[in-house]
Formats: structure tokens, sequence, C-alpha cells
């Protein structure tokens, strides 16, 4: 069982980051955000709709309201940037090929990427993919942005440039965010809450200030990187207990 | 035990590909009938399909047209039945060699690639964007895959017929001396429409087999790229399986 008790609520406009050591949970939690995973018992609500209790039309209409990010960007790689940016506004949307084509230009900006519209998603480095996986979870302007692991495996410099791209992104479109990673830097700067995955549950979910100033031996052991004492638990037994 | 818990596991293999399969052949149905209807997608797959498939399917039916020729010539001659090699080749490629192994062509060919694309697509989280999109993935994917198997293998069949026939008359008329008006007259003679038309019935069956099998296996890929490979592979197993047996009963209604 990944998922065992949680309970975590989220309101409208809030950007939580969700922190957690590897195999804890993050992505599996995520995935049941946006319906990608049906929970065995418990139920995920949004605006009090029990997600799995809805029509299927009734769940495209809410997924219609997400926008998410995947780890390694999951561009479909039989088309173009361009073409990728696209794909939910012509299925979704009665807009013109010329409307499409400046909603492309106009998402590609927010992510500060520009005329790259007829590379090939093989042809980007990986920085630019996650970028253009961003552009397109918010061609349809979402409500909800969901952002699985955006920076791992990059770069200081490109990963500083994807969380201005995330604060940016925040700051002009004001969605509710839920961010997944393990890098602190990032989840300080774009967080509102911080909360601390382990073992299928929500240890602790704090402001980040109280997170980084926190003396709970749990979020010090994840802080300092701790493992000493890791054997079984994520966190000393005395504090998981 | 070993035994019983061996053939035990194989029965429930073999009912949950089953089982998967009729599954995803529902959800496709329903997909067929949802908007949006992908027009674009099902052009695109019937020109890959028709046209990567293409080469191999028409050298295979010219040479299997021709060794049937020399084969049936060489048996015929013992009893000075020469006279009908032409009708025994068109007849065994219209109702059985050419539906077949374009079947068996097109798995290889188009069947593993559809089980590579999309459990490539599986295992690079791409399944799971297009969820995330509000797209269906069974429409999005195995309708347009589906339907193209079965417009493009009796067209390809079709094809195969003419040039395994041409493959015969080169053969016999051109090596083995046979007289070409009497070769023609011959090879056409006993032929039905009915002959054609359960050699293409066979060929979209073949089709809607090799495709939906293709897709269900790339589908549900699990493990990387290892698991992309067993999928590509057991596309083409199971597909030529399906192609064959499927063949036998197909050929038990048809006749």
């Amino acid at each position: 069982m990944v998922l065992d008790g949680l309970d975590l609520s989220i309101a409208k406009g809030d950007s939580i980051v969700i922190l957690g050591k590897s195999g804890t949970g993050k992505s599996v939690l995520l995935k049941h955000m946006i319906g990608l995973l049906a929970p065995d018992a418990g139920t995920v609500e949004i605006e009090g709709d029990d997600f799995w209790a809805t029509s299927r039309t009734r769940r495209d209409e809410i997924r219609r309201r997400f926008g998410m990010s995947f780890q390694e960007g999951a561009l479909f790689d039989s088309m173009t940037v361009g073409e990728n940016i696209a794909f939910p506004l012509k299925r979704h949307t009665k807009m013109s090929p010329g409307e499409v084509r400046t909603r492309v230009a106009e998402c590609l900006a927010l992510v500060r990427l520009h005329g790259i519209e007829g590379k090939r998603p093989s042809e980007l480095s990986g920085g630019m993919r996650r970028r253009v996986g961003f552009a397109r979870a918010i061609a349809l302007k979402p409500e909800v942005l969901l952002f699985d692991e955006p920076t791992t495996g990059l770069d200081p410099i490109t990963t500083d440039v994807l969380a201005r791209v995330m604060i940016d992104l925040r700051d002009r479109m004001n969605p509710t965010m839920v961010t997944i990673t393990h890098d602190l830097k990032v989840a300080f700067e774009v967080a509102e809450r911080v909360a601390l995955l382990d073992r299928g549950k929500i240890l602790v979910d704090l402001p980040p200030r109280e997170f980084e100033a926190s003396d709970d031996p749990r979020v010090r052991a994840f802080v300092r990187g701790d493992g000493s004492e890791d054997g079984e638990s994520s966190f000393p037994e005395e504090a998981t207990a | 035990m070993g035994v019983l818990e061996t053939v035990g596991r194989f029965a429930l293999e073999a009912l949950e590909f089953h089982g998967r399969c009729v599954t995803l052949l529902g959800l496709t149905v329903r997909g067929l009938f949802r908007r949006p209807f992908d027009g674009r997608g099902l052009a695109t797959q019937v020109v890959r399909v028709g046209f990567d498939g293409l080469p191999v399917v028409l050298l295979t039916a010219v040479f299997t047209g021709a060794v049937l020729a020399l084969q049936t010539y060489v048996g015929f001659k013992r009893f000075h039945a020469e006279a009908w090699v032409g009708s025994v080749v068109a007849l065994s490629m219209l109702r059985e060699l050419a539906p077949v192994l374009t079947g068996l062509m097109v798995t290889g060919r188009s069947g593993s690639a559809m089980a590579a694309e999309i459990g490539s697509m599986r295992v690079t989280e791409q399944i799971d964007a297009l969820v995330s999109l509000a797209t269906d993935p069974v429409q999005y994917l195995f309708v347009p895959r589906i339907l193209a198997g079965i417009i493009v293998v009796p067209m390809l069949v079709v094809l195969a017929n003419a040039l395994g026939i041409a493959g015969g008359y080169l053969v016999a008329v051109r090596l083995l001396g046979a007289n070409p008006v009497v070769y023609v007259q011959n090879t056409f003679q006993f032929l039905d429409l009915n002959d054609l038309w359960s050699g293409l019935v066979k060929a979209a069956v073949f089709g809607f087999l090799l495709t939906l099998i293709g897709c269900q296996q790339g589908f549900d890929t699990k493990g990387g790229a290892e698991g992309v490979g067993r999928a590509t592979t057991a596309a083409v197993v199971l597909g030529s399986l399906a192609i064959l047996v499927s063949d036998f009963f197909l050929t038990k209604v048809l006749f």
C-alpha cells in the first residue's frame, strides 16, 4: 500500500509543495489528484464531488480544469513542440488555426521559450522539454496546475530557470498549484504551504518559513538529508511513533 | 504440483489476455462512436500500415506465387496435369496464401511497430499525459489503428493476389515453358467471385486481430525499455498465432 490514511485538503489558489524522499508515494498522490489512478479505498473530492463517483464525461470536464506537468515532460514524440501544445486546444476548443497558433506562441512565451514550435521533442534539452510540458499544461488556462518533480535531474542553473517560470505562472495565472519535489530550494521558492509525505501519510503541513525553522525531528532529518537512522522507516522511530 | 501450477498459471494468463482484449475492444467500439472522430489519425495509420507493408507484402506474394507454380508443376507433371498449375496457384493465392501471408507480414511490420510505439508512450508517461489532457487513450490510439488494419490489409491482399498470380505465370511460362494462353485461361477458368471475397473477409479479420493485439500489447506494457521489447515480441507471436488459428475457423465458415 503506497498511500495509507492520507488526508489532505487544498484550498482554491493555494500553492502547496509536497516533499518526501523517493518512493514515498508523492507521484502516486499527484496521479490520484487528476484521476490517473483510482484509490482502492477512500475518496478524491474536487469541490465536494467524489471524482470517481461522477460520470466519465464529468471526469473529463474536471480534468480540463487541471494542467499536469510530468517528470520528463511526457511530450508526444510523434508531434512537434507546436503540435504538442496545440493538442488540447484542437481537441477541446473551437479555436481557429490562427487562434491556436497565437495561443501556442503565448504559452511558449510564458515559459520563456520562443520560436521552437517546429522542433521535435528529441531535439530539446531536458530543461526545455519540461518547459514545453509546462506550456502544454497551461494551454487550456487551467485552474489547477500539478507539477511532478519539475526539476529532478537538472543542473542548478536550469533548476533556477524552471523555479522562476513556476513563480511567473503562479503570479500571472493565480492557479491552485501542487508541486511534488524533493528539491528544498524550489519548494521554499514556489510554496505557500510545504507538506512532508512519508509512509503514505502527510507528517507535517506548514508555511515555508515555519517548515524551515521547524524543530520536528522528521522535518530536520529531511532538511539535513540525514539518512543515518534510516532503516525500514524514513525518519527517527520516536518521531514517527 | 509443479505441473499443475504451470498449467494453472498458463490458463490464468490466457484468460487474462483474452479478457483484456475483450475489454479494450469494448472501449474501442465505444470510442468509435464518441466525438471527436480522428480522421487525420486514421489517414495517417492507413498510409503507414499500407505504405510500410507494401514492399514486404508484394515481394512475399511474387515469390510465393513463383514457388507455388514451381512446386505444383513438378508434382503435377508426374500425372500429366501441368495445365492446371495456373488454377492451383490462383485458387491457393486468393483463398489462403495471400490473406494469411499478408496478415503475417503486416503483423511483423505494423503490429510490432504499433506495440513498440504505444509501449514507448506508456513507459514515458505519454499515455498518462493523454488522460490528463481529458483524452480517452483507447479512442485516440486504438480506433484509428484498428480501422486502418481492417481497411488496409484487404487492399494489400488484392495486390498480393495479383502479384502472386503474376509470379506463378512468370515461372510457369518463362521458366518452365507452359503455353501462356492456356495458362491464363486455366488460371481464371475455375475462379469464383466467392474465392476473392472469402480471402478479403479473412484479410479484414486478420487486420482487425493483428492491430488489436499490437495495440493491446503496447498499451499494457510494463517495465521500461525491456517491457517495450517484450510487448513487441508478444505482439508478433500472439498476432501470428491469432491469424493462424482464426484462419482455420474462418475457412470452415467461409467454405
